[in-house]
């Protein structure tokens, strides 16, 4: 008699309105909201330190772009995205994502889901739907800040790209939003590495950790040059390969090439995640 | 094995055994739970009812052994079977940063077949049931524990059932708590829905049960309706005398056998025979002097006690 009959046979709505709880209970926690003022807190940070700094950034040293900011407020933002990437959104993300199974187990809340009934697949869907929805609200956020400060301490003019174009306001803060969908991308592989880490404990900070500790295994790994016939498969390869869409015109490739490696990830953790909370036997 | 929905028994498990590793938490349990019965599940702590109830709720998947839900096989039907089933496990569990209300909202947005047209009339009619109310939009953190076993119950309750699994529904509760719980699934149960209720304390499930099971050490050792369990029980013989030694050598000579007493009295327990104005008859006529003398049928904490064994040991 295993578990993972049980929600198979039955054929469901899709449980939008359960979604639409869990987006409110994700979005009523005050962690959630201290998370995203942090991470829009980063840009401010930059700004002011750019800004303040009685010498110019020299160019060609610090994170990438950092000399463009005194002359277009919005490259802020991008800083600050080259910035968060491969520590503090990982880390947001992480504590999300992580909290998505472990935490309901952790309240015991776990076990009145599934008796409501809820059906263990639709639960799985829907925590890890609204991780992904963090994960864009982290990024946007993130460029939220960057705007505002950039705005606000900057003058917003015409933007010179990579490919020597220039390009307005509208258009450069397009191209930001653009950034952010880019780097939202980029953490679905690492949110569905939390779900199915959510899904093996029922202590959440286990989760959280462990999938941080990947996040920074795997930058590690891609930093070693002996490993190169590795990096191709890391989920992190891509995530700071956002300079393409600097370009004019835009240069997709390496946006399509991290969406393909991120769908692998969610695939196969995805998988996991599933075959492991399937048969689980539900205890918290 | 499947019985049509209609079947007389609301719960049917046939052989149930959970193991974990080398510990077997439920041995090859046989439940009948009738419909519309108030069923007491009893065992000490660590007798297997929680884990079983888990079992029921399609939670814990079985080592062995099939157990019928309404009618259905569980867990394979447990998206038909669960809506119709109300539950409390192993105490309330919430959102501390969400309000009761909200709590009680989510968990019925998470039943996929609870209308949503209704859903804030029977949160409020749940929240009312079990007097909540007033601390409605409280945040759950706010409460005491006696708040949140309401506010499972009010769980429970948030769409009409036909089985309703609690377990220890009275934990933490004020005896005027206990003492509404126990109205609460009086009515329940006269609305016709059955329920599953357990506890390690006799004396609540005496009073409202009209069934019960006992559990030990993970094997059923009784079940059945509340005065069979009753009438198993050895009636107890007390006698008040000087004559303690020789009243106890008649008894023995009946085939009473004979307990520890106080001194001055001695007591014992027959197994139905010999009727008990025949042992008076004998201890006189053995020039006993009877200064008191009494038969009672055993209380049910006594037989509970009896087939769980005496004391606090928490079962293995």
């Amino acid at each position: 008699m295993s578990l993972s009959e049980t929600t198979a046979v039955t054929r469901q709505p899709l449980g939008v309105r359960l979604f639409a709880s869990e987006l409110s209970v994700l979005f009523r926690r005050w962690r959630t909201w201290a998370m995203l003022a942090a991470l829009g807190a980063v840009p401010m940070l930059i700004g002011l330190a750019v800004k303040f700094s009685p010498k110019g950034p020299p160019s060609g040293r610090g994170p990438a772009f950092l000399d463009q900011i005194t002359h277009n407020g919005l490259f802020v933002g991008v800083v600050a995205l080259v910035v968060s990437t491969p520590l503090f959104l990982p880390l947001t993300v992480g504590v999300v994502a992580g909290d998505t199974i472990a935490g309901e187990a952790g309240l015991g809340t776990l076990r009145y889901l599934l008796a409501a009934p809820t059906g263990r697949i639709r639960l799985l869907v829907v925590k890890y739907v609204s991780s992904v929805v963090f994960c864009a609200a982290a990024a946007l956020a993130v460029v939220l800040g960057g705007t505002i400060t950039g705005a606000v301490l900057f003058p917003l003019g015409q933007a010179t790209l990579l490919s020597g174009d220039t390009i307005g306001p509208a258009e450069s803060f397009g191209r930001l939003l653009l950034m952010a969908g880019y780097v939202t991308v980029s953490l679905l592989g690492l949110s569905a590495i939390g779900l199915f880490a959510s899904s093996m404990t029922t202590v959440p900070v286990g989760a959280m950790a462990a999938t941080v500790v990947l996040a920074v295994v795997s930058q590690v790994l891609d930093n070693l040059d002996q490993l190169d016939w590795l990096h191709p498969w890391l989920f992190t390869d891509k995530w700071l390969a956002l300079a393409d869409l600097l370009r004019q015109p835009i240069s997709w490739t390496s946006f399509g090439d991290n969406a393909l490696l991120q769908l692998g990830y969610i695939a196969l953790f995805g998988a996991l995640a599933y075959g492991r909370f399937t048969t689980k036997d539900v205890l918290s | 094995m499947t019985e049509s929905p209609g079947s007389p028994l609301a719960v049917r498990t046939t052989g149930l055994t959970k193991r974990f590793g080398r510990h077997t938490a439920v041995d090859r349990v046989d439940l009948e739970v009738p419909r519309g019965a108030v069923f007491g599940f009893l065992g000490p702590n660590g007798s297997g009812k929680t884990t079983t109830i888990r079992m029921l709720l399609g939670l814990v998947s079985a080592s062995a052994g099939h157990a019928e839900v309404l009618g259905e096989e569980m867990p394979t039907r447990l998206m038909t079977v669960l809506p119709r089933v109300g539950a409390l496990v192993e105490g309330p569990a919430f959102y501390p940063f969400l309000s009761g209300a909200s709590n009680l909202r989510r968990l019925d947005t998470a039943d996929l077949r609870a209308p949503a047209g209704t859903r804030e009339k029977r949160v409020a009619a749940a929240l009312e049931r079990v007097g909540l109310t007033h601390a409605a939009h409280k945040r759950v953190h706010a409460y005491s524990l006696g708040m949140k076993q309401r506010l499972g119950l009010a769980a429970a309750l948030l769409a009409p059932r036909e089985l309703l699994v609690l377990d220890e529904p009275t934990n933490g509760l004020d005896p005027q708590g206990t003492r509404e719980v126990r109205s609460l699934i009086r009515s329940l149960a006269d609305d016709g829905t059955t329920v599953f209720v357990s506890s390690h304390l006799l004396a609540e499930v005496e009073q409202i049960c009209t069934h019960a099971a006992v559990l030990r050490a993970g094997k059923l050792v009784a079940q059945g309706p509340l005065d069979e369990l009753r009438n198993a029980a050895r009636p107890r013989i007390e006698v008040r005398t000087p004559d303690v030694e020789k009243a106890a050598e008649v008894l023995r000579e009946l085939g009473v056998a004979t307990e520890p007493a106080p001194p001055g009295t001695v007591v014992g327990a027959s197994n139905g025979l010999p009727a008990p104005e025949d042992v008076v008859a004998a201890l006189v006529a053995a020039g006993v002097r009877v200064r008191g003398f009494s038969a009672a049928a055993a209380s049910l904490e006594e037989r509970f006690v009896e087939l769980t064994g005496e004391g606090f040991d928490v079962a293995e």
